[in-house]
Formats: C-alpha cells, structure tokens, sequence
C-alpha cells in the first residue's frame, strides 16, 4: 500500500488524512502515524477523537487482516509499533483532559508462558478504549495475580496463555480467586490462540475473547453492565 | 506371511518430522508403513491443523487399517484429540515435538530451570534462516528481533543426529538471536518410543504382542 513519492500528509483533509493514517498504520510506519496524530491535533481534534478514529479504527482493520491471514505476525507487530508512536503523543493529552477511563485492567501472561505478542496488543487497545491499565508482564503466578488485584482493584482480570500447557494454570488462579472469596468482585477475561469460548466456560472465567478488538469490546461492555447492575441493586 | 495379511499402516506427519520418522521406520525395519506429510507452515498456523488432519484422515482411513498421526497436540488446544479418536488413530504424545525428543520431565526440568529458554531440532537448525528468521519477518524487519526475544537468553539444541555443522549452525542462530547456547543431545526420545508402540500394536504378526493387543 505504501507509495514511494513522498506525501504531504498536511496538505490532506481531514477524512484523508485518516484514511491514510489507516493505510499508515498497516503498513507500520510510525514516524508518519506521529506526523499525522500532531497535525490532527493542531487541527483541534480532540486526542480521543484522534485515538479512536485514527489509531483504534486503524488497528481494527489490521486485526481483521490478521484473523482472515492477509496478514502475519510481524505485520501486526510493526502496526502496533506505530500505534505506540501515536499514543505516545496523545497518552498525557488524554491524562490532561481527565478523558474518563472507563475502568482498570490487570492483566498478564500466566506462569510457564512467555509469549506475550497477543498479550500486549490487547493491552493496548484497551487502553485505546479508555482502561487503565497495568501489565505484570509473562511468567505470571497465582500470588502476583492476586497482589495486584488487592493493590489496584481493578474491574477486570486478562489471563492470556498460548501453550497448550499453560493454559490451564488460569483455573489455578480463577479457583484460588473463587477460594477467597473475591471471584465475584472482578471480571475475567481470557485469551490467547489455543483457547476458545468452551474453555473459558470450563475454566470460570466471564469471557474469552478471540482477539484484541473482541476484548476492548466484550471489556466495555462486561463493565458497563456490571456497573448498571450494581446501580439497580444500590 | 502373505502380503495381504500385512496391515496397511499410514503416518500422518508434520512436514518438520519427516526425515525423524523415516529414520525411526528405517531403524526398525519396519517395511509396511507409508508416510505422508502435512505442510510444514502449518506450524505456525495451528489453528487450521486439526481441519487439516481431519480431510486427509476421512479420505485415508478407507485405505489403511491404523493410522498414526505424526502431531502432538501443537497449539491446537485439545482439539486435535477428537478428530484422531473419531477415526480410531493415534497421536504423538505431549505438547510439542520439543516436548517428545527430550521427553516430557526431561522437558519440563529444562523449561522449568531457565523459562527463557528457545528450542531447535533438527529440523529447526536446518531451516533455521526459512521458518524462524524469514518466518518471524527479522529479514525484513530486524528491529523486530527484541520484540520476539527480549525476555529470552537461551537457545537450546535438542539434536536428534547431530553432526559439527549443525551444531555449529544451532550456535550460528543463537548468536544471531543473541541468546546463550546449549546443546542437548536428545536423540529421537519420545518419537521413537510412540512409534514403535503403535508399530507393535499395529504389527499382528508378532505374537508376543498379538496377545496383548
Ligand atoms: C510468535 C510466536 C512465538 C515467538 C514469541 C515472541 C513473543 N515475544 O511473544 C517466539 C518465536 C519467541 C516463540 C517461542 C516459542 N513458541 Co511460539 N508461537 C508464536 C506464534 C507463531 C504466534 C503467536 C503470536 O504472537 N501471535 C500473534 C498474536 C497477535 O496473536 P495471539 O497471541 O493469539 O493473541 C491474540 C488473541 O489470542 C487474543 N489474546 C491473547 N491474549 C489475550 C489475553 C486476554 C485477556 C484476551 C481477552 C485476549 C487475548 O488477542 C490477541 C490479539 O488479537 C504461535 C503460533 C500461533 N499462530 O499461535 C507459536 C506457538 C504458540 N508457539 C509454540 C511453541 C511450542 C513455542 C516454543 C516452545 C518453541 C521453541 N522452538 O522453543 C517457544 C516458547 C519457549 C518458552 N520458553 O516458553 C507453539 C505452542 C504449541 C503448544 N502445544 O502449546 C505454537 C502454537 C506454535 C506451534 N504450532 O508449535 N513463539
């Protein structure tokens, strides 16, 4: 997609100029998705318009193509390269405006696994939709799950595992949770390529969630049901 | 023994086990197995795996009376399991082939002691520039080369017949990757062991094992 002649991308109108950051984003290249997010901004875009519209909506049209496999892991890698440029720009604008979050995840990938590629980028869309959110990083045990649960308290728990083998250490800490008695004070999501919807099922967990635009998805709206409910009960 | 009597036995295999399984058939002597192998990109794919084996299973069962299917469960998170029951074969045991040359507690032990810790067979160390360099796009894209590895510092060799130059490739990839490097020689370990299970169970001709069967 990429066009060798240089582009003014000042020059565009706005809806081209984002419809380019689209084409930008996949095709990874993160000094022009920089570029784009500061001249969007002084165009007096608001930094949530510029991430939802520009960065959210571009990364959704790459997670298609990955699902459909138009395109591969280092594609995605470099997409969200380029998306971190972007965030980079607008993640203190956004903490300025006092944007709401609209919640807090902890998430990790569990003990025993270090593949953390699809864990990362579920982290960071769902920062683009509006969490805030802590990351533990892989090699995750039941006891640093549970610590930053107390320590955060967070609206929801991400588990993400991608070998066979590790994937049923989330019904380790999804038990130890139920154990003492705090499964029902967060919502679980899980993920990673192995698992699917029945295995989320079996494991306790509230979601599984196939992919990052699923899981920004299914986050915001677990959570605003839980707090609806909650009000309906107060 | 009439040739009629001989059952047709097939192996169903990952393209990255062929050469292993051929040695282990040829070892034993066993001359009545035919082996097929599935693409080799699946690998990386695991999720079309199972639709995979199932198609070749349904069309290969009408011609062999036992099947081995040369996977372990690879990624495809248990889903593999019912589509071999459903037509009465067997699979490999464990996880992954890493899994099956060191043997699982070998395996674990190592996982355990360093978990950033990189595995390459043969296969791996032959084709290492393919499958992991290009595969991963570090061709392309070098920079991408802490994003795959950064918590990693180790590459483990688990060599099935190692000669010097593929040790000293396994070394070259390691260097390449940045990671410490180790060799392991772990010979064909569970493969050999779950191929001639199914062999002997396979093999009516052998009476020792006719009774067990
Ligand atoms: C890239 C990769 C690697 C990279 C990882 C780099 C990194 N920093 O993570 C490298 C090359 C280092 C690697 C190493 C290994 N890998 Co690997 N790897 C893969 C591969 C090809 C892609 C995984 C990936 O990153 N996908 C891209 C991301 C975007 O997708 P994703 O992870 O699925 O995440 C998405 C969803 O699942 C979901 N999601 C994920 N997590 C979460 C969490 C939550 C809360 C939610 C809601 C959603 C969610 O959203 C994500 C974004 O859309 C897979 C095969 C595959 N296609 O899955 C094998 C695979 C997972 N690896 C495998 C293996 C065996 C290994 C090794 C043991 C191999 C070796 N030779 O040593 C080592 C692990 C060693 C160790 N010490 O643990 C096997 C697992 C087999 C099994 N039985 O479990 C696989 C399936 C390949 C195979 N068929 O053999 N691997």
């Amino acid at each position: 997609m990429s066009d060798d002649q240089e582009l003014d991308l000042s020059a565009l109108p706005d809806d081209e100029l984002v419809a380019q950051m689209h084409d930008d984003l996949y095709d990874g290249l993160a000094d022009e998705i920089a570029e784009g997010t500061n001249i969007l901004l002084a165009r007096e875009w608001t930094a949530s318009d510029v991430l939802n519209e520009a960065l959210v909506e571009g990364m959704r049209i790459v997670g298609i193509d990955f699902r459909d496999g138009i395109l591969f892991v280092p594609e995605v890698l470099l997409a969200a390269n380029a998306m971190k440029a972007g965030m980079k720009i607008l993640r203190p604008l956004l903490a300025e405006t006092g944007a709401d979050t609209i919640g807090k995840v902890v998430i990790g990938t569990v003990k025993g696994d270090i593949h953390d590629i699809g864990k990362n980028l579920v982290a960071m869309m769902l920062e683009g939709a509006g969490f805030d959110v802590i990351d533990l990083g892989i090699n995750t045990d039941v006891d640093e799950y549970l610590d930053a649960l107390d320590e955060h308290k967070p609206d929801i728990l991400g588990m993400s595992a991608l070998l066979t083998t590790t994937m049923p250490y989330m019904k380790v800490v999804i038990d130890t949770m139920v154990e003492r008695g705090i499964r029902n004070d967060y919502l679980v999501l899980v993920g990673g390529a192995p698992l699917n919807a029945e295995f989320g099922e079996a494991v306790g967990a509230d979601a599984y969630c196939r992919d990052a635009a699923v899981a920004s998805d299914t986050a915001k709206e677990l959570v605003l049901r839980r707090r609806m409910m909650a009000s309906e009960d107060a | 023994m009439p040739e009629t009597d001989t059952p047709r036995v097939l192996v169903l295999a990952c393209g990255a086990l062929a050469r292993e399984i051929l040695d282990v058939v040829a070892m034993n002597r066993w001359r009545h197995v035919t082996l097929e192998c599935l693409p080799v990109g699946l690998h990386n794919r695991p999720e079309q795996i199972p639709a995979a084996v199932e198609q070749r299973l349904a069309a290969a069962s009408q011609t062999y009376d036992r099947i081995l299917v040369g996977y372990a469960d690879c990624g495809t998170g248990g889903l593999l399991d019912p589509i071999v029951d459903r037509y009465g074969a067997t699979r490999l045991p464990g996880a992954h082939c890493y899994e099956f040359f060191a043997t699982s507690p070998r395996f674990a032990e190592l996982h355990e002691a360093e978990i950033g810790t990189l595995y390459l067979t043969d296969y791996l160390v032959k084709h290492f520039d393919r499958v992991v360099w290009r595969g991963l796009g570090l061709d392309r894209h070098p920079q991408l080369l802490d994003t795959y590895f950064g918590n990693y510092t180790r590459l483990v060799y688990l060599s099935q017949r190692p000669t010097p130059r593929l040790v000293n490739s396994a070394e070259a990839a390691a260097e390449r990757l940045g990671l410490r490097f180790e060799h392991i020689a772990t010979s064909y370990g569970d493969l050999e062991t779950s191929i001639a299970e199914f062999a002997a169970a396979a093999d009516l001709r052998l009476p020792q094992l006719a009774e067990s069967v």
